[in-house]
């Protein structure tokens, strides 16, 4: 599509010999969220890693409004209002929790997104301020990690997993954010294996297996057998 | 379809048929070689000797040390106190020194093992540096300014000077000979499937129940105790020692690293033929001095930089040699589905 | 009294010891690489200062305004062209590189300015003492004490307290993730080897004004530097500084029962303390 704000086209990753991904055909409008779904190694990390310029074997493959970057460095990358919330959280430890969010807006990017902000959106945060990220809850710190992403006020935000290993009812809690998240003119691409969440906050849906798309559809209509099959690739 | 495992390949077997009669020929060295060639000889073999030595530690054993002149100085040292000082026969204190090796440097290990990667280097060098200060101490042998070995000790080894050299020459092949064995030897045996296993993945090789330690206290031991015999050669050839001398950074470690990194670490060949070019160069560059010195170390960083494998690498990346039968080859597996 | 007096130069000779270590402490904490030429460069600080003084005049404490930029730029010079190409999971390329870095600038110093030992004149400040009751102080060891510990504070303040120190601390933490943040870490790892070299060339000057010094002079250092780390407890700033004195003290206490002893006696120090506490005696981070 022609107003794509992200499009990857035949994306390939390999890690040494092996290859991960093979040929992915993937656009993002811009206001949208599009859900990435896919079972256990299908690739999805990986794709968000490419686009984020962490792997950077596919430099004639990603697209960002009209220009290619796939042979940018991550923090190119970032600099071009990409941000990533990485699976696994990955916060810094050696930083208390409010020194990781002040790092995510370290490029000075102008957006809507503040320290206050983030505090509005977690209040809980704002009484943990001071301590190691690592002596947070999982759902605390996960809460870091998205409001670490946010603060570099990107255009295109990735969340990878963002409810692995949280209990239920943080994950509700989490998703409860997510609206007030995305909208304002910021696009997202959420990777889930939670299919049900995914469905209900995006727009439209990819399904990876084995480093290939296997399905694309709108999310509110795709058929659930359509899924299963695309999912399990039975 | 039939499996077998084989460290053997046709190259390796023709070399080791043409090896026998090179060794033949430099054992009749003293009958065709000039006085003056044949000591340059020695001196290739006991470096060649260092290297292939400070290349199982460091490129198998993950042991980066840059303090191996401790042992060269401690062997050069033991053998001078103890043909001087106890009154025995060079060549009942020659096994001496390699067990007094052994000894000293299991403590050693004890302790700097504790230090991690580049630390362990640098903890390597202090123990040089106190094995320096401390034979420095030595009125005995010296003290600060060193000591020449007898001339009745030099005479007990034969009788004329062209017989000394042939001497000195054969024990110079001699060890080469024993620390090659050794080291092909220790790769081969479970020791050696454990070093590589370590040198490929240290994590994955403890959760096989590899004693990670163990073996590389093995390899550092081994490689001191045979360091040590190689020490007490070269001043044996040199007839002289003293602190700086013996304890020489530069030309015990500097050399011995760059010879290994131009030749290829981490791999048997590497060093020996770094060796070869070492000597090419220093025959053909030495009157350079100092230039040439700052030419190795140039020449050891861009290798490092760029093709990390040395020469050798170099060489077998590009016609798959190999001369000593090493790394195991399954063959009858025909080519995997892809 | 004697023996006072020799553990309070101990204590001040530490101060050196301990800006000897802290651009090893720092380079190490950042992006874990221990650098093998790090003396040489403490002993290259001193020669320019040397040749500063030679060519335009100036006072060795007067030339640090020129000599630690320039050791800053030439940190970050070394890490961009050459180091940055040797991070990575192997240890060995880093080592080995420094390593040969060292052997190169040990002898272009020995083309430049021969063998011959070198001392930087400072004027009448380096035998200026004061009277402590029955002990005699050098102002200049003083100075270099006090100067440590200012350069260990500041080195601190700015670990925790700014921006840059943040950085460091991110990409210390998860490169990766640092990159994410849009810190390059080329550069960051640049910026961390320009202080580390800026904090060597007070090193340099107080060494060459303290003591005579050749090209090779750098080894010793680099042990000194590295004793005075492991001491102290590897990432620990202010350990580094107790690592310092604890190795100074040693030497001065060695030289005092026999002056062949001096040497010795700090690095038997520091293989006990090795031995019973590995981690050193205020740890912070795994090696
Ligand atoms: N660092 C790596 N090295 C080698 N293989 C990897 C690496 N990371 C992921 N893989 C492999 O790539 C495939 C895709 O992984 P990933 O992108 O993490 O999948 P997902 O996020 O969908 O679970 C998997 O088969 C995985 O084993
Ligand atoms: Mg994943």
């Amino acid at each position: 599509m022609a107003d794509a704000i992200l499009s990857l086209q035949a994306l390939n990753a390999h890690y040494g010999d092996f290859q991960a991904l093979y040929g992915v055909n993937l656009t993002v409008n811009p206001g949208e969220v599009v859900a990435v779904i896919g079972a256990n190694g299908a690739g999805k990390t990986t794709m968000l890693r490419s686009i984020a310029g962490l792997l950077r074997n596919a430099p004639e493959a990603i697209r960002w409004k009209g220009h290619l970057i796939g042979a940018l460095r991550a923090d190119q990358v970032a600099a071009l209002g990409i941000a990533l919330v990485p699976e696994g959280r990955l916060l810094f430890p050696s930083l208390s929790v409010e020194e990781n969010l002040v790092i995510g807006g370290q490029l000075g990017r102008k957006g809507p997104w503040s320290l206050q902000r983030v505090y509005d959106l977690f209040p809980i945060l704002k009484e943990r301020r001071l301590q190691q990220s690592t002596s947070l809850s999982g759902g605390q710190q996960q809460m870091v990690a998205i409001g670490r992403a946010l603060m570099a006020n990107p255009d295109l935000v990735l969340m990878d997993e963002i409810s692995l290993g949280l209990a239920p009812v943080i994950i509700r809690q989490i998703y409860e954010a997510l609206p007030g998240i995305v909208g304002e003119g910021l696009t997202a691409v959420i990777v889930e294996q939670d299919i049900a969440k995914a469905l209900s906050v995006s727009q439209r849906v990819y399904c990876l297996q084995e480093g290939r798309v296997s399905l694309e559809g709108q999310s509110q209509t795709v058929p659930r057998d359509d899924i299963t099959r695309a999912y399990f690739g039975v | 379809m039939s499996l077998s495992v084989t460290r053997r390949t046709r190259l390796s077997t023709a070399w080791l048929i043409v090896l026998v009669p090179i060794v033949l020929l430099l054992i009749a060295a003293p009958w065709w070689a000039g006085r003056a060639d044949l000591r340059l000889m020695g001196e290739i073999a006991l470096y060649m000797s260092l290297a292939v030595l400070w290349n199982l530690l460091a490129g198998y054993a993950g042991l980066v040390s840059v303090g191996q002149q401790a042992y060269v100085g401690f062997g050069g040292y033991l053998f001078f106190a103890l043909t001087m000082l106890a009154g025995l026969h060079p060549y009942a204190a020659l096994p001496l020194v390699v067990l007094a090796g052994f000894v000293i440097s299991a403590p050693v290990a004890v302790l700097i093992f504790r230090l991690r990667g580049a630390y362990f280097a640098i903890g390597t060098w202090v123990v040089a540096e106190v094995f320096r200060l401390s034979f420095a101490q030595m009125a005995s042998l010296g003290g600060g300014s060193g000591t020449s070995l007898s001339p009745d000790i030099v005479r007990s080894l034969a009788e004329g000077r062209d017989a000394r050299e042939a001497v000195a020459w054969w024990l110079a092949l001699g060890a080469g000979m024993l620390v090659i064995g050794t080291v092909v030897w220790l790769l081969r045996s479970r020791q050696g499937v454990a070093l590589t296993a370590i040198r490929d993945n240290e994590l994955a090789a403890r959760s096989l129940g590899i004693d990670i330690w163990r073996t590389k206290f093995t390899v550092y031991v081994v490689v001191s105790g045979l360091t040590a015999l190689i020490g007490a050669l070269i001043f044996l050839q040199k007839l002289r020692i003293s602190p700086d001398a013996a304890f020489s950074a530069n030309d015990w470690t500097a050399f011995v690293i760059f010879i290994v990194v131009i030749g290829g670490i981490g791999t048997l060949e590497g060093p020996i033929l770094g060796t070869l070019v070492f000597f090419a160069l220093r025959e053909t560059l030495a009157d350079l001095g100092t230039l040439y010195l700052i030419a190795l170390g140039v020449v050891a960083i861009v290798i490092m930089l760029f093709a990390p494998r040395g020469l050798w690498g170099f060489l077998r990346d590009r016609w798959g040699l190999e001369l000593f039968p090493l790394s195991r080859r399954v063959s009858g597996l025909a080519k995997k589905e892809a | 009294m004697d023996w006072l007096n020799a553990i309070l130069q101990g204590t001040l000779l530490g101060g050196l010891y301990a800006l000897f270590a802290a651009g090893l402490s720092l380079i190490f904490g950042v992006m874990r690489l221990v650098n093998i030429a790090h003396g040489d460069l403490i002993v290259l600080s001193a020669y320019i200062a040397l040749s500063f003084g030679v060519s335009l005049g100036l006072n060795p404490l007067v030339a640090l305004l020129l000599v630690v930029p320039t050791m800053a730029l030439i940190g970050y010079a070394l890490q961009r062209l050459i180091l940055n190409r040797t991070m990575g999971e192997d240890l060995l390329p880093p080592l080995l590189v420094t390593f040969g870095l060292s052997v190169i600038l040990q002898n272009v110093l020995l083309m430049g300015y021969s063998a011959d030992p070198q001392n930087l004149q400072a004027g009448a400040i380096e035998t200026a003492s004061v009277t402590l009751g029955p002990l005699a102080v050098g102002v200049m060891p003083v100075m270099v004490f006090v100067t440590a510990v200012v350069v260990i504070a500041a080195l601190q303040w700015m670990f925790y307290r700014t921006a840059l120190g943040r950085a460091f601390r991110a990409t210390s933490d998860r490169q990766d993730v640092a990159q994410l943040m849009g810190l390059n870490r080329a550069h960051i790892f640049g910026l961390a080897m320009a202080l580390s070299l800026a904090v060597t060339a007070l090193a340099g000057v107080f060494l060459g004004i303290r003591t005579a010094f050749d090209p090779a002079a750098g080894g010793a250092r680099l042990i000194f530097g590295f004793e005075a780390v492991i001491i102290g407890g590897l990432g620990n700033l202010w350990g580094t500084l107790a690592g310092g004195v604890i190795l100074g003290v040693a030497q001065t206490i060695g030289a005092k029962i026999d002056p062949g002893y001096q040497i010795l006696a700090g690095h038997i120090v520091f293989l006990i303390i090795l031995a019973l506490r590995p981690r050193g005696l205020f740890p912070r981070i795994d090696g």
